[in-house]
């Protein structure tokens, strides 16, 4: 993850991927390998379980193409999206998670 | 309906698959693996002596026929020996599938004795991989893992299997039919007849050809365009064979140790058709000074190399043999004189000058020697270093697939076994390895599977004692403080040879060394033929690493 986030334009892209324990070590290990910024990264389930959304918080570095690419590679990835939308996903959740109740474990 | 283990399946769903002979290392929690194998009758196992070994016999076999080829590996010491190979077939996208035994489902996580995570770490050498978790899984992803493994650009799966999977009673009624390559992709029509529209407008057009033009279909449409469009033609490191090194348009290998004159000729193109190459740096040395005059066309089956480090006027996702076959008809053959007579002049002043190429006890002189004792029939593995790059500069390739090196990795230790696991695959062909004494080191437990097979493996030792091409780096480029890159003990590599029981001459102790390797190169199963040659002898011309191609040291003038 980078420090850099407030000079760079930050871009949602949504995967859907097959549901399994493996799927997200193949997502983060890439972003990882080659050095894409994460900023976020949300995941929820649908279908039933079997496929699930990634939404991904992502620095725009001038790489986007060849993120989207690399992404759409792997086996398990069935769609990729990047997101238009100014108000994404992110921020509607962490307005959310403000007022949620805070349980002590 | 039909009753089996998951080991069964498994062995049965290979069979269906057409494999025929398996490399690797039995262990605890793939024994149940090799129980079922034991029964086989289609296919035969051969016993390596590391699993890294096993992986790069795999590799031979894939590289020399095109096919998926299967290794097998014990869990944990087992399954991590398999990295480098897997990595490796990576980089070169070559189709491997390497099966693992792991612990049993209960017991994962748990960090049972040889338990490692060897899906999680074998994510970023993979081009996927999977964790069979239910015996009835195995029944799609065998098949699977072939597609993937041979389908668009080809590349290495791994399956790891718990042994309770393994033992794990199924009944089915019917196998699944056997996983195939999915169809390749034609090209985009419009995108034809730009990329024509291209061609046909340069002056000075080039081609460059890579790995994935590596195959005998897409070579020949190649070879048919560089004579009918009269383009000449340079080659990646993995794309050599594909237009034999003698053909007049040839220009050989380019970068940092090709020729001169063919980097020069790149300089001055004006359009560069490039298929199935990816901009490796060590081919195009300082990108942002690679052919600075040309237009780009860049034929890829995976989308996201096109574009990725060089900006492409015609970027066509598609598979290369379908893309040179639709462009043909539309490229008129055109006589660009000025252009062919510049590619012959530069050929003949600047081209690769061999040294001393009938003395068999020098660098290159045994290379020459031996290729001369050779038909195309021939198939050649290399190990990495000084002696893999004089082969990859002088060795007269002929066809494609004929030459088998690690080149994205650079992976020492891949000759032997990677030659051992082509010979498996043609037995009737005579497989030559070209080694250093370093990378000989690296994998030399193989002579013994070597032994066993009777391989018909000619290993073609340049003895230096030491590591060559570290210490041209330190001499050229780190003010000639040669460090840790010379071997004090001397090994007898002979005897360590016959000690495999494996027949092996030096020539420089020989009286009559042409006669000696002539007669060590057509007498049948493994041998090891020894030269000594100087560390200190360089491998040249040469990109210093971040130059500019056009930046070579030596190779100015051979006439
Ligand atoms: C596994 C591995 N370790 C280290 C290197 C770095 N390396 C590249 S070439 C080389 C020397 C190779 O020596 P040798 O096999 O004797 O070949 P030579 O250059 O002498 O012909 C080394 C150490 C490598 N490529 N692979």
């Amino acid at each position: 993850m980078s420090d850099a986030t407030a000079t760079k334009t930050l871009v949602t892209l949504r995967l859907t991927v097959n549901n399994h324990p493996g799927v997200m070590s193949h997502v983060c290990g890439l972003f990882a390998r080659r050095a894409y910024n994460l900023e976020g990264i949300l995941v929820t389930p649908i279908n039933g379980g079997s496929t699930c959304n990634v939404w991904l918080m992502i620095n725009e570095d001038g790489r986007m193409n060849q993120v989207v690419s690399q992404v759409s590679k792997l086996h398990d990835i069935l769609d990729v999206r990047v997101e238009e939308t100014d108000e994404n996903v992110f921020e509607r959740l962490s307005a959310c998670l403000e007022f949620a109740p805070v349980v002590a474990v | 309906m039909k009753r089996m283990t998951g080991a069964e399946l498994t062995i049965r769903l290979l069979e269906r698959q057409g494999i025929t002979c398996i490399a690797g290392i039995p262990g605890g929690t793939n024994l149940p693996l090799y129980d079922a194998l034991s029964r086989s009758t289609r296919i035969r196992h051969v016993l390596a002596r590391h699993e890294q070994g096993a992986g790069f016999i795999a590799q031979g076999m894939a590289r020399s026929s095109g096919c998926p080829a299967v290794f097998f590996a014990t869990s944990g010491p087992g399954a991590t020996n398999t990295l480098t190979s897997l990595a490796d077939a990576k980089m070169d996208s070559i189709p491997i599938i390497c099966i693992t035994g792991q612990v049993s489902c209960p017991m994962i996580g748990t960090d049972a004795f040889q338990e490692v995570d060897i899906y999680g770490m074998s994510v970023p050498v993979t081009k996927h991989n999977y964790l069979a978790r239910t015996v009835e899984e195995l029944l799609h992803i065998i098949p699977e893992a072939f597609s993937i493994a041979s389908s668009d650009r080809p590349g290495p799966v791994l399956i790891d299997i718990p042994k309770d999977v393994q033992m794990g009673m199924l009944e089915i009624a019917e196998l699944p039919l056997a996983g195939m390559p999915e169809a390749p992709v034609a090209p985009d029509p419009a995108l034809i007849r730009k990329a024509a529209d291209l061609i046909n407008a340069a002056q000075c057009p080039m081609l460059l050809l890579g790995g994935g033009a590596n195959h005998p279909g897409t070579a020949a449409i190649a070879l048919s365009l560089v004579e009918g469009c009269g383009i000449p033609a340079a080659m990646s490191l993995r794309g050599l064979g594909i237009i034999p090194l003698e053909h007049a348009l040839s220009l050989g290998m380019l970068g940092m140790h090709g020729a001169r004159s063919t980097n020069m000729l790149l300089e001055e193109c004006d359009l560069l058709i490039v298929v199935g190459a990816r901009f490796d740096d060590r081919a195009t040395g300082r990108i942002d000074c690679f052919c600075p005059n040309a237009k780009v066309i860049h034929i890829d089956t995976d989308a996201s190399e096109v574009g990725k480090l060089r900006a492409v006027e015609a970027g066509i996702i598609a598979d290369a043999r379908l893309t040179l076959e639709a462009l043909l008809p539309f490229l008129g053959m055109k006589r660009r004189k000025p252009w062919l007579d510049r590619v012959a002049c530069l050929k003949a002043t600047h081209g690769m000058a061999v040294k001393d190429s009938d003395n068999p006890c020098s660098p290159y002189g045994i290379i020459r020697c031996v290729a001369s004792l050779m038909d195309s029939s021939a198939i050649i593995a290399t190990d990495v270093g000084q002696h893999q790059m004089r082969v990859a500069q002088v060795f007269p390739f002929t066809r494609p697939r004929q030459w088998l090196t690690s080149g994205g990795l650079g992976t020492m230790g891949f000759g032997l076994p990677a030659a051992i696991g082509a010979a498996l695959q043609h037995p009737e062909a005579t497989v030559l390895c070209f080694s250093g004494d370093g990378s000989l080191l690296m994998n030399i437990q193989e002579l013994a599977t070597a032994a066993e097979q009777q391989a018909n493996v000619k290993i073609i030792l340049s003895n230096n004692g030491g590591l060559g091409l570290v210490q041209q780096q330190q001499e050229l480029f780190f003010g000639g403080r040669i460090f840790a890159s010379e071997y004090t003990g001397v090994v007898d590599f002979p005897s360590i040879a016959r000690g495999f029981g494996i027949p092996a001459i030096n020539l420089n102790l020989s009286r009559t060394p042409e006669k000696d390797l002539e007669k060590a190169l057509h007498s049948r199963g493994p041998c090891l033929v020894e030269v000594n040659i100087r560390a200190e002898d360089k491998v040249f011309p040469m990109v210093p690493p971040g130059a500019a191609n056009i930046e070579m040291i030596e190779g100015e003038c051979h006439v």
